[in-house]
């Protein structure tokens, strides 16, 4: 009896922290395989998609650009105005850069999977088709004729 | 006097000491933190379309011939308003009378209501009708994105329903069940043509 109560004097043990790593280094691997590293830092505001039901997934993402189409971000539109324009990258473009933005996307691609190019076009629910169907047409001009309308899933 | 194997393990511990892994936390913490905000998780989701090829206007084109009746035309004003088959109807409604214009088909000239059809011989399934419908979509410059994707959706709704009736019909499961290999003979039975017109200036911007 004696001994028992000895034990129970003592101060609780340290609860081991060997595994900690190993949970971290788990949850690190996990993100690395999902993720993928972030592309572009928005000069516009957040593009909101609109709503659909009937989407399909790009699984490729080797082969997708973006192009952006929302309203500037606030301190910009000192310089851009209120209007929806177009992002291509790191900057924000004229529609006629379109056609030059394709030829650096398919020179930095795969040969064989250049044909695959698909342009998925960011453009917020708010946006006028006119400026799309610009953007539509100059894509044509380029041949970059895969594209697909980035959404929302809608349950 | 000790056992000598005894001694010398005591001694083997003594002389290589821990490394102390309680750092290595923190280490793999900074690196979890990196990643998570280095990376996002989206994949692009979207409605996928292709694009006709650029056609030069100052070339003369052979205007491919296309019945009035195989047209189902979907007009969008810069109201979000829409017109369809010459006939108002809310984008609600759109789904159900596309279903209907894909699923009958007619061959007499007479009756504008249905596309006409061809048969074909798919492999495996026989002799079919396939239908020759094309929806045709219009919309003007002010149209807003937000209505231009919903009916987009709509159509592309239509057509996944009626591919999932012919997939039930012939392979007894859902379209997105099926082998791709079966998938494809239900695309050959009812092809996908969506084309977007050039937009009409009509409302100004």
């Amino acid at each position: 009896m004696a001994q028992f109560r000895s034990k129970e004097k003592k101060e609780p043990p340290a609860i081991s922290t060997q595994s900690l790593p190993d949970i971290i280094f788990m949850l690190i691997f996990f993100f690395m395989v999902s993720t993928t590293i972030r592309e572009n830092t928005l000069l516009i505001k957040k593009p909101q998609l609109p709503k659909a039901t009937e989407y399909v997934k790009l699984e490729k993402k080797s082969v997708v650009s973006s192009i952006y189409i929302s309203a500037p971000s606030i301190p910009l539109q000192k310089i851009y105005g209120t209007q929806p324009v177009i992002q291509l990258n790191e900057s924000i473009e004229d529609i006629s850069k379109i056609a030059q933005f394709i030829e650096t996307e398919r020179g930095s691609m795969p040969a064989n999977d250049r044909s695959q190019l698909t342009v998925s076009l960011k453009v917020d629910s708010k946006a006028k088709m006119g400026i799309v169907t610009d953007v539509k047409m100059e894509l044509r001009k380029a041949n970059a004729l895969k594209i697909s309308y980035a959404v929302i899933p809608k349950h | 006097m000790k056992i000598p194997l005894f001694k010398s393990k005591n001694m083997g511990k003594k002389k290589v000491p821990e490394i102390n892994g309680s750092s290595m936390a923190d280490i793999s913490f900074m690196l979890l933190i990196f990643f998570l905000t280095a990376t996002t998780m989206e994949t692009d989701k979207g409605l996928f379309r292709m694009l006709p090829p650029y056609q030069d206007p100052s070339k003369q084109q052979e205007d491919v011939k296309v019945l009035d009746k195989d047209l189902f035309v979907v007009l969008v004003n810069k109201d979000d308003k829409l017109m369809v088959e010459k006939k108002p109807m809310h984008s609600r409604e759109l789904r159900k009378t596309l279903k209907d214009f894909l699923m009958n088909m007619n061959n007499d000239l007479e009756d504008k209501q249905y596309p006409g059809y061809t048969e074909e011989n798919i492999p495996g399934i026989g002799r079919v009708k396939v239908t020759k419908a094309i929806v045709s979509i219009q919309n003007d410059r002010g149209t807003s994105y937000q209505k231009f994707i919903e009916i987009q959706n709509e159509i592309v709704g239509a057509y996944n329903e009626v591919k999932d009736y012919y997939s039930l019909k012939y392979f007894k499961r859902n379209f997105n069940d099926l082998k791709e290999s079966q998938q494809d003979l239900i695309k050959q039975i009812i092809p996908q043509k969506i084309s977007e017109a050039e937009p009409k200036n009509i409302g100004g911007k």
